[in-house]
């Protein structure tokens, strides 16, 4: 348990350096909810069915949940990325002969990940204080926590792939064919309301679906809606599948 | 220090049909060798030494590496080994430093016994100026000397060296052997290097395993290979084709040469210890009054020995493997 403890720090110290020395490589890897913020957020200006919190609220309201979500999505789920040019290199199994904690691999470099998916959303959210968004602090802080657990299964996911593919090929393959539906029909960029009757009921059987809904409430710190709960077991169960998958994957790697 | 019990190790190829990578190897290793595994690609060294570093279960036997079971005790095997993978150990994101520090305290270094050790290691592997440059940004040459000094850090009794040198010009590799022959004689440190160079056995190791299709079909000092599996040859030229009858009459005579041929003008024997031989051979010619115009000893190479022993040469099993292509399932 020791050894899990001081190994997990010593992965997440590893990967987390290197993004100190060059901040910017954080910015760089949101450009694509960035983009969604800048180019795609004032088309939702006047559309329907976007209210949430007070009548009359902005529209970032709605929006800036779901882009939160989105970075998990992108950013997070993208991470087994590195673990795998790092397999494909050598560094890993250089790693793998070494007395290191093999659930540690995989625990510090998901916390990693979770620290840039947080430093990531509160950037968009200091960017969005200045208009008329308003910040409802508590709510914001638990929405970031579901957030973090979720992205821990998500990242987890990733390495787990990154783990079991050994190819490019495969890895990007398998990435993008789920990453996009997931992406969808989470509801990030429209409501899932307006959606017809078959796709509304494949959304339900997205995990991020209720996450999506979840933050929308705690955005506006609204804790007592019902999504809220629904949002926090659906992270939880993801967090699970994902540590349960990566643990195993990361015990019995041979690359 | 490593001792392997009819180790084996096969991978599944297609549905139904699989390939023996690794087919009963029996191995012993004592504290304080210097063991050169050699063979062509493919030949089952990596597979070899992915077993014995706990990377990759056999599919049967046991292995005892540094005192410890590789399967019923890996993480005791992982912290006494130090392991010098084919691929680039260092990260190419990370700082040389830092890639040190790292290894340091995953073998339970505090930070600050950390910082010594990795500044010794830059120093002694001459990689001080380098320190806070990313491994990526390296030549191979200081790459390779990096990914060395980070096997190094806690002090293994015992280095698996896969490939060391391969893909290095040939000062990289000249400074590199410098560098882990001086880690044997400074700190007797045993050490188990695969490599498919010949020169590279024959120079550096004092025990070569020659492997071939899964099999180590030879073991001994790499003279002793030479000697008994291949043995020297002389040639000698003379000016008529009676003298070379007579030449090859007073080689027959001798005590030394296990084969005599004559073609034309020129006459080759075939013995050990021909540098012994080419000097009394030269006098007994004299002596006989048959003039030899030219004389030439040629000393055999390890590909000589894997000729002997396989009836190819290395080269040339390297060519048919890549004809085979089996790289698909690699570390064969």
């Amino acid at each position: 348990m020791r050894r899990l403890v001081t190994d997990t720090g010593i992965a997440f110290t590893r990967e987390i350096t290197p993004e100190l020395r060059y901040p910017t490589t954080i910015v760089l890897s949101m450009m694509t909810p960035l983009i969604f913020l800048g180019l795609f957020g004032p088309l939702l200006t006047g559309v329907p069915g976007l209210e949430v919190g007070l009548p009359g609220a902005s529209p970032w309201q709605w929006f800036l949940p779901g882009i939160v979500v989105l970075l998990a999505l992108t950013g997070t789920a993208g991470a087994g990325a590195g673990l795998l040019n790092e397999s494909l290199s050598g560094s890993f199994e250089r790693l793998l002969v070494t007395p290191m904690n093999r659930l540690a691999m995989l625990l510090g470099r998901t916390l990693k990940e979770i620290v840039t998916l947080n430093a990531q959303a509160l950037l968009l959210i200091l960017i969005l204080l200045p208009t008329d968004f308003r910040l409802y602090f508590l709510g914001t802080l638990v929405g970031l926590v579901m957030l973090s657990v979720f992205a821990v299964g998500i990242g987890a996911l990733s390495f787990t792939l990154a783990a079991v593919s050994k190819s490019q090929t495969v890895f990007y393959g398998v990435q993008q064919m789920t990453n996009f539906p997931l992406v969808l029909l989470s509801g990030v960029l429209l409501p899932m309301d307006v959606a017809p009757g078959w796709l509304h009921t494949i959304s339900r059987f997205n995990p991020a679906t209720y996450l999506v809904e979840a933050e929308r409430a705690l955005f506006v710190g609204d804790f007592g809606d019902s999504s809220v709960l629904y949002g926090a077991i659906a992270s939880v169960g993801i967090a699970a599948v994902g540590l349960y998958l990566g643990g195993r994957a990361m015990t019995r790697v041979t690359l | 220090m490593i001792h392997t019990r009819n180790l084996t190790r096969s991978f599944r190829v297609k549905r139904k049909k699989s390939v023996e990578a690794v087919r009963g190897l029996n191995i012993d290793i004592e504290q304080g060798e210097l063991v050169a595994f050699l063979g062509p690609n493919g030949a089952g060294k990596s597979t070899s030494f992915r077993m014995l570093t706990t990377l990759l279960p056999p599919t049967s036997g046991t292995a005892l590496v540094a005192g410890r079971d590789v399967q019923a005790d890996p993480v005791a095997v992982r912290g006494r080994i130090g392991y010098l993978g084919q691929g680039n150990g260092a990260g190419r994101d990370y700082r040389v430093t830092d890639e040190l520090l790292t290894q340091g305290r995953i073998y339970g270094l505090s930070r600050s016994e950390a910082r010594r050790r990795s500044g010794e290691l830059l120093e002694s592997l001459d990689l001080g100026p380098l320190a806070n440059r990313e491994a990526g940004k390296l030549s191979g040459g200081q790459r390779r000397r990096l990914d060395i000094a980070i096997a190094l850090v806690h002090r293994p009794g015992l280095l698996f060296l896969d490939e060391p040198s391969t893909g290095l010009d040939p000062q990289s590799r000249a400074d590199v052997w410098g560098h882990i022959g001086r880690l044997h004689e400074e700190f007797d440190t045993t050490i188990f290097f695969s490599t498919h160079y010949l020169e590279e056995a024959d120079q550096w190791a004092k025990r070569v395993l020659v492997i071939d299709q899964g099999l180590v079909i030879a073991d001994d000092t790499p003279e002793n290979l030479k000697a008994n599996l291949a043995g020297d040859r002389i040639t000698i030229t003379v000016g008529t084709p009676e003298d070379a009858k007579n030449a090859a009459e007073i080689a027959e005579r001798m005590e030394a040469p296990r084969e005599v041929t004559v073609d034309g003008t020129k006459v080759t024997l075939r013995m050990s210890r021909g540098d012994a031989v080419l000097p009394e051979f030269v006098r007994a010619l004299d002596a006989a009054g048959v003039k030899a115009l030219t004389a030439e000893l040629w000393r055999p190479t390890l590909d000589d020995v894997f000729l002997a022993l396989t009836g190819r040469t290395l080269r040339e099993s390297e060519l048919e493997d890549d004809q085979a292509d089996t790289s698909d399932w690699q570390g064969a």
